[in-house]
């Protein structure tokens, strides 16, 4: 089932060419609403996409759709060559390599920061059973220890994630996610929240991440986005309105009217609503 | 700030000495003390009061799985009576089928289904004139029972309070079939006026001890296979489920499995619960499965502390205790007394007895102990669908 990304894991080059997530015709519609309509979108290996787009323009369902969290009434989405994506639960598709951190931090409160990356390792299973009997191998208990590095939390590896600061749990659940070890990252609004330092920070994790992992990023700091950015994606009611480098998409005057233009209606409407 | 986990493995050493201690008192202690001493001395144990405890302790059982499922995983089931029900029936009517022509009619079936005029054993009763089919059975119906019941609702995702009250919807329909004369259980009156079980008889209270001595070490398996859950990687997803399920689900495991493998697991000890409770009891009726015993039993886990395996055990037995104290002294004052204890511990001590005890403890006690959830039940994940 998760054969199609693996074997051809160590071969980055034979799917070098093409695009590791292929949007398709994709629409999603929440009892009337079209969070998101006829949407096309392609990321290719190893790039790092950013996506922004004036709130309700279906970033997050983007996200959604592509971990199986929504499921669309049309469209395709295929990951990798030809791994369909559709018929995947959210649990099946982790499995497969799509990993994705959320917005508000979710870690394992109750658990301590070791525990809490114990359990994203990516394993061959996560079967109760399987889980059952499992025994830390030393391969995994290094990996998690350069996990720790990296996410700055050598020292807190016994605190209980739940006592952890905000920016803390966001670091923590990016290494979470980091430990599946996935071929694409989700990454929704990661430095909300956070000190200037630890923007800084984060920026700097995500890109250099992104030479051995595709990411997408949704954000609304524009200030991080041109930190990290490389093609920029903007989402406009449902689908995209450009695309292009984050120079190009400032300048864009349609850009400039749907989040200029927004505000001053919200302004205005504000008493209405 | 307490840096130790739920599964933190401080104190290991001390847990490990009480579990020994404990188990020296229950397995030998107590017996000895109902059989060496003459009845007139102060150290004696009677017959009745082993009795009792045998039945507290058959009750600690059922509340390890009740803890495992809601203490540790979130999950609050209101429908363990009916899962303690079917463990409980299961061996009340193998002990029915042997009493044989002992019986007021004296015919070979059951008192009630003569008065019934049923004049032929049920088919579904046959298989249970094994006893040891019987014993199967009591651990086997409530497992399957569970399993086809949380598959249906841990695949839709129904959570949090929807699950808590489809369980209770679950606990009441079961006690309306088993009211029903048509059943073909005995209706309301249940079953009763047991003689023997596995050949021995009932009343003598050799049995009855070694019922007691059996409950014990069943007791103690129930702990140790709860404790060995709780420490392995399944339990740690179990907590994480309770912490953040979408998370987990995220992480590549799957929730409902996970969900409806503690159910299943919960249901069993339920079941081998009510196995052992019903020949030291003597009887088990509808009343005692239905909506309002299932919610005391949540009740004993709150009390003695949820997500501490020790509490549960505390809590089954010290609310059984206090109910067989205070109805002997003051029957009519036991509802409010429940009812009072309840909102107490919702109100003032969260974490029940075992939390409390931390809490004054202080930071000894919490080394001790060294296997609680630290975060009140309130706060994890609210009910929704």
């Amino acid at each position: 089932m998760n054969g199609t990304i693996q074997d051809e894991e160590p071969a980055h080059v034979a799917t070098e060419r093409g695009s590791i997530i292929y949007l398709e015709g994709v629409t999603v519609d929440f009892d009337g609403f079209k969070a998101l309509r006829d949407l096309n979108f392609i990321v290719n290996y190893h790039e790092l996409r950013v996506v922004i787009g004036p709130n309700g323009a279906g970033k997050t369902t983007l996200l959604d759709v592509i971990s199986g969290k929504a499921k669309p009434q049309s469209g395709r989405v295929i990951f990798g060559r030809d791994q369909d994506l559709l018929p995947l639960r959210e649990n099946q598709i982790a499995a497969l390599g799509i990993g994705r951190k959320f917005q508000t931090p979710s870690v394992f409160g109750n658990l301590t920061v070791w525990e809490n990356l114990e359990l994203s390792v990516k394993r061959a299973s996560k079967g109760v059973f399987a889980t059952l009997w499992a025994k830390a191998t030393r391969q995994e208990t290094e990996r998690i220890e350069s996990g720790l590095v990296t996410i700055g939390l050598k020292d807190k590896r016994g605190s209980r994630a739940g006592a952890l600061s905000h920016g803390e749990k966001q670091w923590l659940e990016i290494g979470m996610v980091l430990l599946q070890d996935p071929a694409l990252l989700l990454v929704d609004e990661p430095v909300a929240g956070m000190t200037d330092q630890e923007t800084e920070q984060t920026g700097q994790l995500l890109l250099s991440l992104a030479d051995k992992h595709s990411i997408i990023v949704i954000e609304h700091d524009m200030e991080f986005v041109r930190q990290i950015a490389r093609t920029v994606t903007v989402l406009h009611e449902g689908t995209v309105l450009c695309e292009g480098p984050v120079e190009k998409i400032q300048s864009d005057p349609r850009v400039m009217e749907i989040y200029l233009g927004r505000k001053k209606d919200k302004k205005e409407d504000a008493p209405a609503r | 700030m307490k840096e130790e986990s739920i599964n933190g493995d401080s104190g290991m050493r001390g847990e490990g000495f009480s579990f020994w201690l404990v188990g020296f008192v229950l397995l030998i202690v107590l017996p000895l003390l109902n059989v060496l001493p003459g009845t007139d001395s102060p150290l004696h144990v009677s017959d009745f009061t082993l009795n009792l405890f045998g039945k507290f302790l058959a009750f600690a059982i059922l509340a390890l799985g009740l803890d495992l499922i809601w203490g540790y995983t979130g999950i609050l089931s209101l429908g363990h009576g009916v899962f303690f029900g079917l463990g409980a029936y299961a061996i009340g009517m193998h002990m029915m089928l042997s009493i044989g022509t002992e019986s007021v009619y004296g015919s070979a079936l059951p008192d009630f289904m003569v008065w019934n005029q049923v004049k032929e054993l049920p088919l579904f009763w046959k298989p249970f004139s094994s006893a040891w089919l019987s014993v199967a059975a009591a651990i086997l119906v409530p497992t399957i029972f569970a399993a086809i019941f949380g598959f249906l609702a841990f695949r839709s995702r129904i959570k949090g309070v929807y699950f808590s009250i489809i369980t209770q919807a679950l606990a009441l329909s079961a006690w309306l079939v088993f009211n029903r004369n048509e059943t073909n259980l005995g209706g309301t009156n249940g079953l009763t006026d047991f003689k023997t079980f596995f050949g021995f008889r009932l009343s003598e209270p050799g049995t009855q001890r070694t019922l007691y001595v059996v409950t014990v070490f069943f007791l103690g398996g129930a702990y140790l296979l709860c404790r060995w859950i709780i420490k392995s990687r399944t339990g740690k997803v179990l907590v994480a489920i309770r912490d953040s399920e979408q998370r987990v689900l995220f992480s590549g495991y799957s929730p409902a499995n996970y969900k409806l493998f503690v159910f299943v697991v919960s249901a069993a000890l339920a079941g081998l619960a009510g196995a052992l409770y019903v020949p030291q009891v003597g009887i088990i009726t509808p009343a005692q499965i239905g909506v309002l015993p299932s919610i005391e039993m949540v009740i004993w886990v709150a009390v003695g502390g949820r997500g501490t395996l020790v509490g549960a055990v505390l809590g089954a037995v010290g609310v059984n205790l206090g109910r067989s104290i205070l109805t002997n002294h003051f029957p009519e004052l036991w509802p409010f007394f429940l009812g009072g204890l309840f909102i107490a511990v919702v109100l003032f001590f969260p974490d029940g007895c075992v939390g409390l005890l931390r809490k004054l403890g202080g930071g000894w006690s919490s080394r001790k102990a060294g296997e609680g959830l630290d975060k009140p039940l309130a706060t994890s994940e609210p009910g929704s669908r």
